[in-house]
């Protein structure tokens, strides 16, 4: 499973990107993984706040329905609406095409390193 | 429950050669996907896959009473049976309730009842507490089966080679006895997708041999995960969704099965009947999703804001790519209702069951 050293990473199995104060937000390839093939994505509206811990959306694979956590305060700035028609870029390019929402951050959260998250993996394995 | 160890099928080893998801499934160690449900639920629509449903039980009825007993056990009329022939049926409590779905087989001096995963240990203490005062004997043989499912339009020609019996003459919801690659086997036109099909019950030493075999010869390997979908595209109901001891077959849309008029009375007949005069409590229809959300097991169902049913089942529908569900509903409720999707109403229409249904030949 690929953990990419330059991100930071939740025990909900997001990773974060910073980029100055906007963050980059979508699920790991592990979660994909997990989830198995996604069919459906709710993201949310632009301009709604969230705070470090709240469910900003929900991703549906066939199977399973699973909520998405922001671990940091901010606001949203951008979604990835091209998930809305082809929600399976979340499995084939987690870290890349499949992010799912920017928002511009207000207050950092609790995040893992990358050396930390394959750790919490490897715990739960 | 919790402190028991999962039992496994005689085919765990080969599910883990495979890369095999495995989920713990009604106390069973069971594959739940290999490459993926979309993949695997796609192969059965359009090649052939294979399911190990092992994890199935099988009661046999034997002796003198043995018709009787079936009889007063199941809502089908199984006098109606040829040898050779199997049927869908409920069994119920008293209060019309359901106990589990089973297909009953008739083979020349038995019965064989094929009971759900779930409920082996339920129906088993439900059978023999019912026929006591018989002449027959109740056996789980559960333990001494192997069942394997090759589901999809290239079943036939994928299996032809492994056996003398001529497949294609074997009639839907029909068996034979024969062989599958030189073993012992019951070959059964039966399935859980809505595809052609065989189920192959088979003895637990011979069932890796067979499924290494078929899996070379091109059948891909589906887990319960597209089971799941592929019933449901289906229209066919699974226990613990549509069916439960609160709802009855009539209910749950498989009257087809209930044979009020037979002439043995079975267990929940009279229920059933007074049911059927003074009308269903609750009614299972099908429905597409018309907004954005994918309806789920219990998600509530809404016509203005009042809460009118419950979701049994939903998915979003490999083949059709729409969301899809089945609901139980007050028996008012018609065309169009909202399915509550965490906090938010989204617009539902009901539609014809099944959602999809193959071409016949």
């Amino acid at each position: 499973m690929s953990i990419p050293e330059e991100l930071q990473y939740t025990k909900t199995h997001e990773w974060v990107r910073h980029e100055d104060d906007v963050v980059t937000i979508g699920i790991t390839e592990h979660a994909q993984d997990e989830l198995g093939d996604v069919v459906f994505i709710e993201l949310p509206e632009i301009g709604t706040s969230f705070a470090s811990g709240d469910s900003f959306g929900t991703v549906e694979s066939v199977k399973a329905v699973s909520d998405l956590y922001t671990p940091v305060d901010g606001e949203v700035v951008e979604v990835n609406e091209a998930l809305n028609d082809a929600p399976e870029k979340i499995n084939e390019d987690s870290y890349g095409e499949g992010w799912i929402v920017r928002l511009r951050v207000s207050g950092e959260g609790d995040l893992l390193s990358a050396e930390e998250y394959e750790k919490l993996l490897e715990e739960s394995e | 429950m919790a402190t028991e160890a999962l039992r496994r099928t005689p085919l765990y080893e080969e599910h883990k050669v495979l890369g095999a998801r495995i989920v713990d499934f009604a106390g069973w160690e069971m594959p739940v996907q290999y490459e993926g449900i979309k993949a695997e639920h796609e192969t059965v629509r359009n090649r052939a896959g294979l399911f190990d449903v092992s994890h199935m039980g099988e009661v046999v009825f034997k002796g003198r009473q043995a018709e009787e007993a079936v009889q007063r056990l199941v809502t089908r009329d199984v006098s109606r049976l040829a040898v050779g022939q199997a049927g869908y049926a409920a069994v119920c409590y008293e209060n019309g309730g359901t106990v589990d779905d089973v297909l009953v087989y008739r083979t020349p001096d038995d019965f064989l009842i094929v009971v759900n995963a779930s409920n082996r240990e339920k129906d088993f203490a439900h059978f023999q507490e019912n026929v006591k005062d018989l002449d027959v004997e109740v056996v789980d043989e559960s333990d001494d089966w192997a069942l394997l499912a090759l589901q999809g339009p290239r079943a036939v020609e994928l299996l032809q080679p492994f056996t003398q019996t001529d497949l294609s003459s074997i009639k839907y919801y029909r068996y034979e006895v024969g062989e599958v690659d030189g073993a012992y086997a019951v070959i059964s036109r039966t399935g859980y997708t809505g595809e052609d099909g065989f189920e192959l019950f088979v003895r637990p030493d011979d069932a890796p041999r067979i499924w290494r075999k078929l899996i070379e010869a091109g059948a891909g390997p589906v887990g319960l995960g597209a089971r799941d979908t592929l019933r449901l595209e289906a229209g066919m109901c699974l226990y613990g969704n549509e069916l439960d001891a609160e709802t009855t077959p009539l209910e749950a849309g498989i009257g087809f099965a209930v044979h009020l008029d037979k002439e043995q009375e079975f267990v929940g007949q009279q229920a059933l009947r007074s049911e059927q005069e003074e009308g269903l409590r609750k009614k299972l229809v099908g429905f597409k999703v018309e907004g954005r959300g994918i309806a789920r097991h219990d998600y509530p169902i809404a016509v203005g804001g009042e809460t009118v049913g419950s979701v049994t089942s939903g998915t979003l529908s490999p083949t059709l790519g729409e969301a899809i569900g089945l609901a139980l509903v007050a028996p008012g409720v018609e065309d169009e209702f909202e399915v509550v999707i965490r906090n938010r109403t989204v617009a539902a229409r009901t539609v014809p069951l099944p959602f999809y249904k193959r071409e016949k030949k």
